[in-house]
């Protein structure tokens, strides 16, 4: 029955209508009705998802679900849906991390919930836009659009500094992304269509890739972020509500690793080759350098936004280092590396926040020094936060070791060297991230507060373990996710490698 | 001798029924001019259903070709007289509050309306002048309206001499033209370029055009007039101002150099090259430090000219089409931003200070949203309409191998958005400072309204627009 629907729109326009529908319907003053509408809807988006995961057909590098609708004929513009293996987990994650913002926003956001509610709606469906489209204008209004309601999430919502962090936010991404609108353009009209197949074929001179490049470039290293266009990250990480912050955290920064993959490595194969040299040596800083700048912090929401930062070196790492492979089993493994790294982190990162979140509503403060023996107050949060803890450790059995696991493996055959410093961050994420915990979790009682600390409850427990068994399974079995992935992989490394400018003769 | 009249239809009802409001208006004794207004929009709705009645798909020469009737001047006329019956319905209720309210307001504007119309169908330098002449004089006068304030009269005494001297000027480089061509027909102009080389007399004249029009439309280094006017000016009149004579602007410019002078491309091109850079630097960069709305919005009216020239620059038919969805589109949400401002005024009480929109998101929200819509379409955010126009007008520099140009609006749009963001974080996030809501009669709101969502509708679905402008310099 399902097979006739057109799914992929309706992952996108069941949240982005069913928001506006909560904000001007029911509304704060009929509260429960927006809140049970809301779960409804993303219950709703991620069955949808997870039954576009089962119909999914894995032993191909086709799009699937296909939707190709004329848009704006005079720009050879059209409407176009489409998923592959690179997508489909993005999407599922996407709208499992929507749904579970939305559970812990029931207790944790006081006013003006339903609002709150249509944003993370809104935000989900956008996000699911961005995965699917197959136009690159399309593309390029979902990357924008989501822009907005994050920026309301943030300001509206967030901390003492809001409206600095989600200014700085907009404009920053917003100056990233309008160099890849005008890339985009030059592309559209070259190759006279804006579909995202035609670009990816469209052959291309050495300097028109260059700067096409740098345009992409821009757009995808700040959203990741990269060392050194991160600076935004911090700033909105701290001022964003908890569930602005999984999001940000879990899904955003995907969108630049999903951009690399999508756009830069297909459409620009010789530039990449050009400057991959380049990138490998920014996210080495960036897991070596940010690594050690997470260690200096001593507010745990900066802590993990910089530990993002560090882990999303590994995602350009993975994703850059294939030109420097010949073994097309290393370059898939790279990239395989790259895409895990980003569920996994997905999944870790969208842990953490929300542990952080769980404290800070009990206690209204993510300084470190405010913390200390939570243990004895709560024992069953401080278990799950070790295992998030150590996943962001990348301890083996967790999903954070796979991803990094496979891309040090991977640039151990390009080059030891950079295999021996991206290894580093074994060494580093342990410290940060168990120092972290021991100062928070262990010790003596800091204070009276602490002392009094209720448990997690029953919606917040909710959350954690679904997160926490996910992170599990994904450690263990990472396989069914990886043969998702792997023919479309395989299809981007094959059009990665190949060079564009012999076509133009 | 037999003139068939058909094709003048919709001016020359408009002028008849113009002239006899003011009739009707001067015995009226209806002390709230409900009926001058009732009849004015009237006649306007009756001219709108005409111009598309006979709306033309060719062009055709009339009246000894003073007189154009093409697919361009149908769209022309279509959404200025749209834009005018939208205009009033924020004028209305702005100068019940205030001692404006005359009948001779809206005269004016349906005076106004008529020599856009004229305008837009220019097939003669003459008749281009004439119906400029009509239309400048016409918001000479409305900007006057307001006799005791001070600013109002400032402004009107800037615009009117500012005015005069570009028409002037375009008086001049016309004669110039006519001096060496012979010719006072766009038609005629084209054909001696063809087979002419264009001599430096008639450079000049271009050049005294060129100027003229960059008056009119407040490009750099000719913006000066356009803040204090946009300020001074009774908020309904700024409103009016900023959008559909815009739209009658771009067809002069269209009729003079795209279908005149087309030949001598490569002489215009580079002055409004400079024009354009300089309005998108200068328009976005002095916006960022306006505390005042009206200010702001005056200074982000001369960086949009700007990149609305970007299509002109290009000098093709693609480009053309780009700038007229710019026009058309930037004359919608101009017209809303300045609207909105009348929307939140309290009585007598204006808005001037963005510092009073603020927690406007709370008190009211719909009005929240759709003043938000309206500033993030500006900034060319999608899905709103704005940023369809962008991409045209962007689309339309890289056709002609443009690329810094293109570059430098992009970075520029940076610049904007963070003024236009300024705003909504006003209305959004900062805390109310009075539980006053907005209160609004039914035309404001209805009129706030129609231009949100013709911005977000026409954002969701640009296709049909896209296709009527490109449909219009088919025979470029």
């Amino acid at each position: 029955m399902l097979e006739q629907l057109p799914i992929l729109s309706l992952l996108i326009w069941i949240p982005v209508i069913g928001g506006l529908v909560i904000m001007f319907g029911p509304g704060d003053r009929l509260l429960a009705v927006s809140q049970r509408l809301g779960l409804f809807l993303g219950i709703l988006t991620l069955f949808l998802s997870c039954w576009l995961g089962w119909a999914f057909a894995t032993d191909t590098a086709q799009m699937q679900f296909m939707e190709n609708n004329r848009w704006i004929p005079s720009l050879n513009i059209h409407y176009a849906l489409a998923i592959d293996g690179i997508s489909l987990p993005l999407i599922v994650l996407t709208s499992l991390i929507g749904l579970l913002v939305l559970i812990s926003a029931t207790a944790a956001i006081k006013k003006r919930q339903s609002q709150y509610f249509a944003a993370v709606l809104m935000l989900t469906g956008l996000m699911n836009g961005v995965f699917a489209a197959q136009d690159a204008i399309l593309f390029y209004v979902f990357w924008e659009a989501m822009l907005i309601p994050m920026f309301l999430l943030i300001g509206i919502w967030g901390g003492p500094n809001r409206v600095y962090a989600t200014v700085k936010f907009f404009l920053f991404t917003f100056f990233g992304s309008i160099f890849m609108l005008v890339a985009l353009i030059y592309m559209g009209r070259e190759a006279d269509s804006f579909a995202i197949y035609d670009l990816q074929n469209l052959p291309l001179s050495l300097t028109e890739q260059k700067w096409i490049f740098f345009a992409f470039l821009l757009a995808f290293a700040v959203k990741i972020p990269m060392f050194p266009v991160h600076t935004w990250l911090p700033d909105a990480h701290v001022e964003a509500p908890t569930g602005g912050s999984v999001i940000l955290a879990a899904i955003m920064l995907k969108m630049g690793g999903y951009g690399f993959l999508r756009f830069s490595l297909p459409v620009t194969p010789d530039a990449v080759a050009e400057y991959a040299y380049w990138i490998i040596l920014f996210s080495l800083i960036a897991i070596v350098y940010v690594g050690l700048v997470a260690l200096a912090q001593k507010d745990m929401k900066k802590l993990i936004a910089y530990s993002s930062i560090a882990h999303m070196g590994f995602v350009t790492l993975g994703t850059f280092i294939i030109v420097y492979l010949t073994a097309s089993q290393a370059q898939s493994m790279a990239l395989q590396g790259a895409m895990v790294q980003m569920i996994s982190h997905g999944l870790v990162s969208g842990a953490l926040f929300f542990s952080i979140g769980v404290l800070y509503d009990r206690m209204h403060s993510r300084e470190i020094a405010d913390y200390g023996g939570v243990v004895n107050s709560m024992p069953i949060f401080a278990s799950l936060l070790m295992l998030f803890i150590l996943a962001n450790a990348g301890l083996p059995g967790t999903s954070g070791f796979v991803g990094e696991f496979f891309v040090i493996i991977a640039s151990f055959q390009a080059d030891w060297r950079i295999a021996m410093v991206a290894a580093l961050t074994l060494i580093l994420a342990a410290a940060y991230s168990l120092w972290v915990y021991k100062r928070v979790i262990f010790g003596k009682t800091a204070s009276e507060a602490v002392a009094r600390l209720e448990d997690v409850t029953k919606r917040e427990r909710l959350v954690l373990f679904t997160l926490a068994i996910l992170i599990i399974a994904l450690g263990v079995y990472p396989q069914p996710l990886i043969e998702i992935m792997q023919p479309s992989l395989e299809k981007i490394i094959e059009s990665a490698t190949l060079t564009k400018i012999g076509g133009l003769g | 001798m037999n003139i068939d009249l058909m094709p003048m239809l919709p001016e020359l009802f408009l002028l008849t029924a113009t002239c006899i409001l003011l009739l009707i208006d001067v015995f009226s004794k209806d002390f709230d001019r409900l009926q001058t207004y009732r009849l004015a929009q009237l006649s306007l709705l009756i001219t709108g259903v005409m111009v598309i009645a006979q709306f033309p798909d060719l062009q055709y020469h009339l009246y000894q070709r003073h007189f154009i009737l093409d697919p361009m001047a149908g769209i022309v006329k279509v959404s200025v007289i749209a834009l005018s019956m939208v205009g009033m319905m924020f004028a209305r209720p702005y100068i019940l509050q205030r001692p404006i309210l005359r009948g001779e307001y809206f005269i004016l504007h349906l005076f106004a309306v008529l020599g856009m119309m004229v305008l837009a169908g220019g097939g003669s330098l003459l008749t281009l002048y004439l119906g400029l002449e009509l239309l400048s004089l016409s918001l000479y006068a409305l900007v006057a309206m307001h006799r005791h304030s001070t600013l109002a009269s400032e402004a009107a005494v800037k615009y009117f001499v500012m005015g005069a001297i570009a028409s002037g000027f375009l008086l001049y480089g016309m004669s110039m033209v006519y001096g060496v061509t012979g010719k006072i027909h766009i038609t005629d102009i084209a054909l001696y370029l063809e087979t002419h080389q264009a001599s430096l007399t008639l450079r000049f004249g271009l050049v005294f055009m060129v100027v003229a029009m960059a008056f009119k439309f407040g490009a750099v280094p000719f913006q000066m007039w356009v803040p204090d006017v946009y300020h001074g000016a009774p908020t309904s009149v700024t409103a009016f101002i900023a959008s559909a004579p815009k739209i009658a602007a771009f067809a002069l410019v269209i009729r003079i150099l795209g279908y005149g002078f087309e030949q001598v491309l490569i002489d215009w091109q580079g002055m409004l090259i400079i024009m354009a850079t300089l309005s998108i630097v200068i328009g976005n960069l002095v916006a960022l430090a306006q505390d005042n709305i009206k200010r702001l919005l005056a200074y982000s009216a001369i960086a949009h000219v700007g990149y609305f020239l970007l299509g002109i620059i290009a000098g093709t038919g693609a480009g053309y089409s780009a700038s007229f969805f710019y026009i058309i589109t930037y004359a919608i949400m101009s017209l809303g931003g300045f609207g909105c401002l009348i929307y939140l005024a309290k009585g007598k009480q204006e808005v001037e200070l963005i510092s009073e929109l603020k927690g406007l998101g709370q008190r009211n929200p719909w009005g929240g949203l759709l003043i938000s819509f309206l500033f993030l379409s500006m900034a060319g955010i999608p899905p709103f309409v704005g940023f369809w126009a962008k991409l045209e007008v962007i689309r339309a520099v890289l056709d002609v191998d443009l690329v810094w140009l293109a570059v430098l609006a992009a970075v520029m749009s940076v610049v904007g958005l963070f003024y236009y963001l300024k705003v909504v974080k006003v209305i959004f996030f900062d805390a109310p400072e009075s539980e006053i809501k907005v209160k609004a009669e039914r035309g404001l709101r209805l009129a706030l309204g129609i231009t949100g969502v013709a911005v977000v509708a026409l954002g969701l679905f640009p296709a049909q627009l896209l296709e009527v402008c490109r449909q219009a310099f088919q025979y470029l």
